[in-house]
């Protein structure tokens, strides 16, 4: 198991490390359409290809990791900050504090989010750069994003506030923030870490499925979610394996960070 | 009793509210009251405005909220606006297919997340955790649509794509939960006392991963329920889903709020299901 | 004596050909959304247009391969000198499918509830020439004359679109006139047409049409689903193929695709000219400029645009009429040539320069706008990424912004808070007339500046001539060099640059007889009658 550990951490760090280098080693501009080979397979000049404009594959995979490895960590932190102080602040409280949380929480689950997402995209000024458009994506995908971590971290933070060492502590005469600070947030932390590794793929996936919508990243700034509408048409399958490569390394960039999270969350 | 009918008033409240800021959402949303035929240049100036004047009767909010709410209380849901017809008989067919498609899904992907994280955690090998993690990882990092296409090109059940997008999540937060349960020190009593790995399992473990398992469940009725959008319009399901996001796009004020009521309806009673029972638990325990 | 075994033979191929031709059998195809509407006089969707051909019985139908009108319930007709009136004199004998006679009642009462401004009818749209009230005289059971309070342009073609609605029958949606009657309707699910045992035409041997029993027309919106069950052998034909999908199902199986060539369709992009919207004066002032919307065509890569999208499936468009447009085509107009030199020469006249890789205008502002397309459209989001890459050769930035189509429609039509727009026309008739409301200044669908109380520009005061010119002439040559006119000036001035005529692109199975694919709408079943499918077990393609 260490060993895959060591594996995963390798991978990952070559991952980052190829993505926020792109601009030294990526064959071509993102952007570079080659329209006289269009839809062309791996070659020694495209080495996966190139997409329906003609635009080195590779290249973008490069910049696209870049993209969604930076912003999709930041939108997940900022939706476990806000669950955490939703669900874990109610949870703590308990009572109405609870019950008007989980309300709200309630509400905000059964929302058609994507409609929410689609009107705040259809409202935005429409002369922004797509770096800009990025970053507003998944801005938003963090504010909307709180709510099932909410509810997670909210029966946790209840299940530490009735537990034997948190009501010792609390008849020892400590009270307040001291004890949030010291008794149940460090004991909250294996379900903190879970609820925002979990969030990274879950906003990377959402970007994708907006993008698939026709929602997400602006042209021609590529993301995982943009890369992987190309499988959109299943006619893909089979005949043109390289256009599976953005999918596995999602998977394996996933995959890695579950491997090398699963010690600490067993044994934090 | 008197706690039950509190709930329940509680519950009344949230619907309500819910249906009020979807109906908001959609009435402030650009493209409410506009429609794809005002694009149609045979039409004249006088039939474009029809047009206008037709979608743009529900302009004000407050007002169709209570003419909405008055009608429901004597059943009529209203007309939906872009499929002519009444938004009763729409939920009527739609209904019964995605209770199915999500239930078959719920169904499955709990069963193989807890089956797998049990596994995993009792054999304790590695090996065994690594290809857990391995296969959670895998259908986390699929998207939902591309789940949908794989199933439709495989023609395999639509539930199943379902339950992948259930599955990961729940195995993640039970595997972790189990994980936790079983380094607790009075295990480690039963360990040592020579209790066998299931007793230990239904009398030790589970009774304390219980009450937070139940409030995964309440979310992963919101999960496969939020999946069902992309299955059943890439799968080509008539269902809710699909319905959901026709509604979506052609801002129909109608049939957007009674979808919300609805989901809300079942996202409560799913929560609410889950905390229940979760206190029963925790009542027994005590 | 040596041509009787030439004759029996020939007997014997048309015994087999007809024996081919009419084995009948389920014709079973996609809707891609639900029929909005049954009544074939609110017809406005794809879904509910193609039940109205299937059902619907013409007066006169407008032949999709010759694009001429040719006699259907009417036997002839002729049109009074002042372009007002039409007399038709009707076929006899004529039953709906439920066993009510045909007359020239129903036609009066189809025209009469066609015309009634509250119905707001698309259809009936396309027939107000002027203010007034239309007038029906039935002269007998078999002959009636109507009369229009204007001169009516092409008033014979328009009435392919007129499905004649029984006036006595009590379910008129299943009283019909056409090969087939709605027989069932599943919502979501499908259509069922059967055929109609009253329908009036029969074929040269005297056997009554159509050949298929039945047609299934299944609601599925998903195309991959489509593609792939017509794969499977699930459904027998696809009216309208994407190229890409074209050219994969070409390498599999190159009997069943069908290129008929450039369709109707045309691909255009335009800038918003609209005095009150809420853009930037100075990009108000950039839009209309002739020097520069001539110059953003000229430095356009059509040819690329229909070779790397299209796959080669599209040719590059010159103006607003496309060559499947027999009659009205302008064949003088020549495609903008890819020119970037020349547009920024243009740009330059106009009073822009470029300093280092950046277009500014006369005040220093640097150019730059957005382009809105709708969400989910590959075509246009490919064709709007590869503008932005043209246009970035001539220090031009655009922001590519996809939008769902009822954002899209809102910002077009509503609020007009947009700067340029790429979209798409389909035609689905071929004469101008029906673009009456796009070409005339005051018109809602006038889309770079509609509503105009009086012409903006002199180009836009002549083409509002043009195009009543045209409507009040009922001389064919006259028409055609006013409509000729109305095309050079638009492509003299760009308010609309047309970019790619796509091809009508379908896939048929080898199973379904008599079809001959044309690119008119609909494309494959325009010959529904005459159509039978061998054989019904599934096929794989």
């Amino acid at each position: 198991m260490r060993r895959v550990r060591q594996s995963a951490w390798v991978l990952l760090a070559l991952v980052v490390i190829g993505s926020l280098g792109a601009g030294l080693w990526a064959p071509a501009d993102y952007a570079t359409q080659f329209r006289e080979a269009p839809n062309s397979p791996p070659s020694h000049q495209h080495w996966l290809g190139t997409d329906e404009l003609g635009r080195d594959r590779f290249s973008r995979v490069l910049y696209g990791t870049r993209v969604s490895l930076l912003m999709a960590p930041a939108a997940a932190l900022l939706s476990t900050l806000l669950a955490t102080l939703a669900g874990g602040i109610a949870g703590y409280l308990g009572g109405w504090w609870e019950r008007i949380a989980m309300a709200a929480t309630d509400l905000f689950l059964s929302m058609p989010w994507l409609f929410l997402l689609l009107v705040v995209r259809a409202m935005l000024p429409l002369n922004v750069s797509p770096i800009t458009s990025i970053a507003v994506t998944f801005l938003l995908l963090g504010l909307l994003g709180w709510a099932a971590s909410a509810r997670v971290l909210c029966a946790g933070t209840r299940g530490l506030r009735d537990s034997d060492f948190v009501l010792q502590a609390r008849a020892s005469g400590l009270r307040g923030f001291r004890l949030l600070a010291l008794h149940v947030m460090p004991n909250l932390k294996p379900v903190l870490l879970a609820q925002f590794w979990i969030s990274i793929p879950v906003f990377i996936i959402s970007e994708a499925n907006l993008g698939i919508l026709g929602l997400g990243v602006a042209e021609p700034l590529p993301s995982w979610g943009s890369l992987l509408r190309e499988l959109e048409g299943f006619t893909s399958f089979g005949f043109e394996a390289w256009k599976l490569v953005p999918l596995l390394l999602l998977v394996l960039v996933v995959s890695s960070f579950q491997i090398i999270l699963s010690r600490d969350e067993v044994y934090a | 009793m008197r706690k039950l009918v509190r709930h329940l008033a509680a519950m009344a409240a949230i619907v309500v509210a819910g249906g009020l800021l979807s109906a908001t959402l959609v009435r402030l949303a650009p493209g409410f009251g506009t429609d794809e035929r005002q694009l149609d240049s045979r039409l004249n100036s006088e039939s474009v405005e029809a047009l206008r004047q037709a979608r743009a009767r529900d302009r004000n909010i407050p007002s169709f909220y209570l003419h909405y709410l008055l009608r429901a209380l004597r059943g009529d849901l209203g007309e939906s606006r872009t499929l002519n017809r009444p938004v009763r008989q729409l939920l009527a067919e739609r209904l019964p297919v995605t209770a199915r498609l999500v239930g078959a899904g719920l169904l499955a992907g709990w069963l193989c997340a807890v089956l797998l994280a049990v596994g995993a955690t009792l054999t304790r090998k590695p090996a065994c955790d690594l290809l857990a993690t391995l296969v959670g990882a895998l259908f986390l990092s699929v998207p939902a649509a591309v789940l949908a296409l794989l199933f439709v090109f495989a023609s395999a059940p639509a539930c199943l794509a379902i339950a992948l997008v259930v599955f990961p999540k729940v195995f993640s937060y039970t595997r972790n939960l189990l994980a936790k349960s079983y380094s607790l020190p009075h295990l480690m009593t039963a360990y040592a006392k020579g209790s066998g790995p299931l007793r230990i399992l239904v009398w030790h473990v589970l009774p304390v991963a219980g009450t937070q398992l139940l409030a995964v469940a309440g979310i992963s009725v919101s999960i496969a329920l939020g999946a069902a959008i992309p299955v059943e319009a890439l799968c080509g399901i008539a269902g809710i889903g699909q319905l959901a996001w026709q509604a979506a796009l052609g801002r129909d004020l109608p049939l957007l709020v009674n979808l919300t009521v609805l989901v809300t309806v079942v996202t409560l009673a799913a929560n609410w299901g889950s905390e229940f029972a979760g206190r029963d638990l925790r009542t027994r325990e005590a | 004596m040596k041509r009787r075994p030439l004759a029996l033979l020939a007997f014997l191929l048309l015994v087999l050909s007809a024996a081919v031709g009419q084995s009948g059998g389920e014709l079973r195809f996609y809707l891609h959304s639900e029929p909005k509407t049954f009544d074939p006089l609110l017809v406005a969707d794809d879904a509910s247009e193609t039940i109205r051909y299937l059902t619907g019985g013409v007066l006169v139908r407008v032949n999709r391969r010759t694009q001429q009108a040719e006699p259907e319930l009417a036997a002839s007709w002729t049109i009074s000198r002042d372009g007002r009136s039409i007399t038709f004199n009707l076929r006899e004998r004529v039953y709906y499918s439920d066993g009510t006679p045909f007359s020239a009642e129903d036609v009066a009462y189809t025209v009469q509830r066609l015309m009634d401004p509250a119905l707001h009818s698309p259809t009936g749209d396309s027939f107000r020439s002027g203010s007034g009230v239309v007038r029906t005289r039935v002269d007998s059971p078999a002959r009636i004359t109507i009369t229009f309070p204007a001169p009516v342009a092409g008033i014979d073609k328009l009435f392919d679109q007129v499905a004649i609605v029984s006036s006595r029958s009590a379910n008129k949606e299943r009283a019909v006139l056409g090969p087939f009657y709605v027989a069932d309707y599943k919502p979501d699910s499908y259509v069922l047409l059967k055929r109609n045992p009253n329908y009036w035409r029969r074929d040269a041997t005297g056997r009554q049409l159509p050949y298929l029993d039945a047609v299934r027309l299944g609601i599925q919106p998903n195309r991959d689903i489509e593609m792939m069950n017509f794969r499977r052998g699930e459904i027998d034909l696809i009216n309208w193929l994407d190229s890409e999908y074209f050219d994969r199902l070409a390498g599999l199986a190159p009997e069943v695709v069908h290129d008929a060539g450039p369709g109707l369709e045309s691909e255009q992009m335009w800038f918003n000219q609209f005095p009150n919207a809420p853009i930037p004066a100075y990009k108000r002032e950039w839009f209309r400029s002739t020097h520069f919307r001539r110059a953003i065509s000229g430095a356009i890569n059509r040819a690329d645009l229909a070779r790397v999208v299209y796959g080669g499936h599209a040719q590059p468009a010159a103006g607003p009429v496309s060559p499947a447009n027999k009659f009205w085509f302008n064949a003088k107009l020549r495609t903008p040539a890819y020119d970037p030199a020349g547009a920024l020469s243009l740009l330059q006249q106009a009073g822009f320069r470029l300093e280092g890789t950046s277009l500014r205008d006369r005040e220093g502002h640097a150019v730059e706008f957005s382009i809105i397309t709708n969400a989910g459209n590959k075509a246009r989001e490919r064709m709007a990424t590869m503008i932005q890459q043209d246009l970035g050769k001539i220090g031009i930035t655009v922001h590519v912004v996809t939008l769902d189509f009822a954002s899209l429609i809102d910002r077009i039509t509503e609020s007009y808070n947009y700067e340029g727009a790429l979209l798409g026309t389909a035609n689905t008739d071929l004469d101008p007339n029906a673009q009456m409301n796009m070409w005339l200044s005051s018109a809602e669908n006038h889309q770079w500046n509609p509503r105009q109380k009086s012409p903006e520009t002199a180009w836009e005061a002549e083409i509002d001539r043009l195009m009543k010119e045209q409507a009040s002439s009922l001389e064919p040559a006259k028409r055609k060099a006013c409509f000729d006119r109305v095309q050079e000036i638009v492509v003299e001035q760009q308010p609309f640059s047309y970019l790619v005529n796509k091809n009508a692109l379908s896939a048929v199975a080898t199973t379904v007889a008599n079809a001959s694919p044309v690119v008119l709408r609909p494309q494959t079943y325009w010959n529904a009658e005459t159509l039978s499918v061998r054989v019904q077990t599934a096929s794989k393609h």
